[in-house]
């Protein structure tokens, strides 16, 4: 085999993300491949990615109490914090981490939303910000609403946070969502039931931390984010 | 060991959190990877177009498409310090995106190509393929293409355009484009 497939990333779990066909979550009928994907080592393509800088992150775009409107969002005000580590458990820095979520009453400031809570003119709804040299990242926001979604009849969505995350490959990239511990709804969520490992979704699952709690101010939850394993030279062995 | 968190799909609207100015909200001033060519960049400017279309053939119009590949000189990351090689669209009313970007060079032992990945609603793990060009005789000896099955080649081979390629994205069913998992 030619020596272009060096391998530097650890190939994806399998049993860990969704099956592409997760037949309770109904968009995925028409829109999930009949072929598995083509395995392969990584390539220079998928170990290599873009570079963000400070420059391009404002003061305000990790508040997404702020950043929208004029006078804040309404809802209770939270911060949600954590560390991007990869599988090896080395910090990921300088990442750039992108959030988007609905307001205190489930409403999402997108015009195919058409539940009946209103919109909050206070608030967008995306934020986005780089992790620090530890990997540490934070955003202060609002805890956004559950919310009813045509499924199967009366399904309701846990909150949730979505989050999109880039590591130092783009073969790291990463889209997923975080839930609140002890969301009743977490159990019930088509969406959520598709990762076929409870030790996955508990990850997906944020906890109160009382050390990163701002007294008087805002409670915090903390959710740490993996991705891929990227071996920082060549494993050995590999073709 | 810690193993990768898990995927979850973008869901439907995500285009406010990825690409919020085109969603309507004014936010960050401007989106990310709307431009990937500065002035200056050394190259061949080319689009890059494309369509995405599911299972019954309708249009993906609530997809993201983000794609990432190597500068005009084949140096991934880019070395040309006014080309950024990586863009973020979103899928228009008819399921089309479209890149403005340069002709990338052919990396060490691979054919030119570009990378894509796209996220949308109904998917649960962002799907990756590649973008090879038609023209190209690198591709006789691309080491991915090489371990597609012959039949299925054809789904990653853009088509010339006047202004540069396209390629049709089909996520299920007979013509069902290559995903790779890489
Ligand atoms: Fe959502």
């Amino acid at each position: 085999m030619s020596g272009v497939f060096t391998g530097r990333l650890r190939t994806r779990a399998t049993g860990l993300h969704p099956p592409a066909d997760a037949s309770a979550y109904r968009s995925t009928a028409l829109r999930s491949p009949r072929h598995a994907p083509i395995q392969l080592p990584s390539t220079a393509s998928e170990e290599t990615g873009p570079v963000f800088g400070h420059d391009l992150i404002g003061p305000t775009d990790a508040d997404l109490t702020r950043n929208f409107g004029p006078g804040g969002a309404i809802g209770e005000q939270i911060i949600v914090t954590g560390h991007l580590r990869d599988e090896g458990g080395r910090p990921v820095p300088q990442a750039l981490i992108e959030i988007w979520q609905a307001n205190a009453g489930g409403r999402y400031r997108h015009r195919n939303d058409g539940y009946t809570a209103p919109l909050d003119p206070g608030f967008g709804g995306c934020g986005r910000c780089l992790t620090d040299a530890q990997g540490a990242y934070a955003f202060r926001t609002i805890r956004p609403g559950a919310y009813p979604w045509p499924n199967g009849g009366n399904d309701w969505r846990p909150a949730h946070i979505h989050f999109s995350v880039f590591g130092a490959a783009f073969g790291q990239r990463l889209v997923t969502q975080m839930y609140f511990e002890g969301d009743p709804h977490i159990a019930l969520c088509p969406i959520v039931q598709s990762v076929p490992d409870a030790r996955a979704i508990d990850r997906l699952t944020a906890r109160l931390d009382m050390d990163a709690t701002i007294p008087f101010d805002a409670r915090a939850w903390r959710f740490d984010i993996t991705l891929r394993g990227l071996d920082a030279t060549p494993f050995e062995g590999r073709p | 060991m810690t193993r990768e968190s898990a995927s979850q799909t973008a869901g439907p609207y995500l285009h406010i959190g990825l690409a919020p100015n085109a969603a309507g909200l004014p936010m960050f001033g401007g989106d990310l990877g709307a431009r990937m060519v500065g002035d200056g960049a050394e190259g061949t400017r080319m689009v890059l177009t494309g369509e995405i279309r599911d299972g019954s053939g309708a249009a993906v119009t609530d997809a993201l498409v983000e794609m990432w590949q190597a500068d005009a000189a084949g140096h991934c990351p880019a070395r040309d310090p006014a080309f950024t090689g990586w863009g973020r669209t979103t899928c228009d009313t008819a399921g089309r995106f479209r890149f403005e970007t340069l002709r990338p060079g052919a990396l060490d032992g691979q054919a030119p190509h570009v990378t894509l990945w796209i996220a949308a609603r109904g998917i649960g793990l962002a799907l990756q393929t590649r973008v090879y060009f038609p023209d190209a005789p690198e591709n006789a000896t691309d080491p991915v293409l090489s371990r597609v099955p012959e039949s299925r080649r054809d789904t990653l081979i853009a088509a010339a355009t006047p202004e540069g390629y396209n390629i049709k994205i089909t996520l299920q069913g007979a013509d069902e484009t290559v995903f790779f998992d890489i």
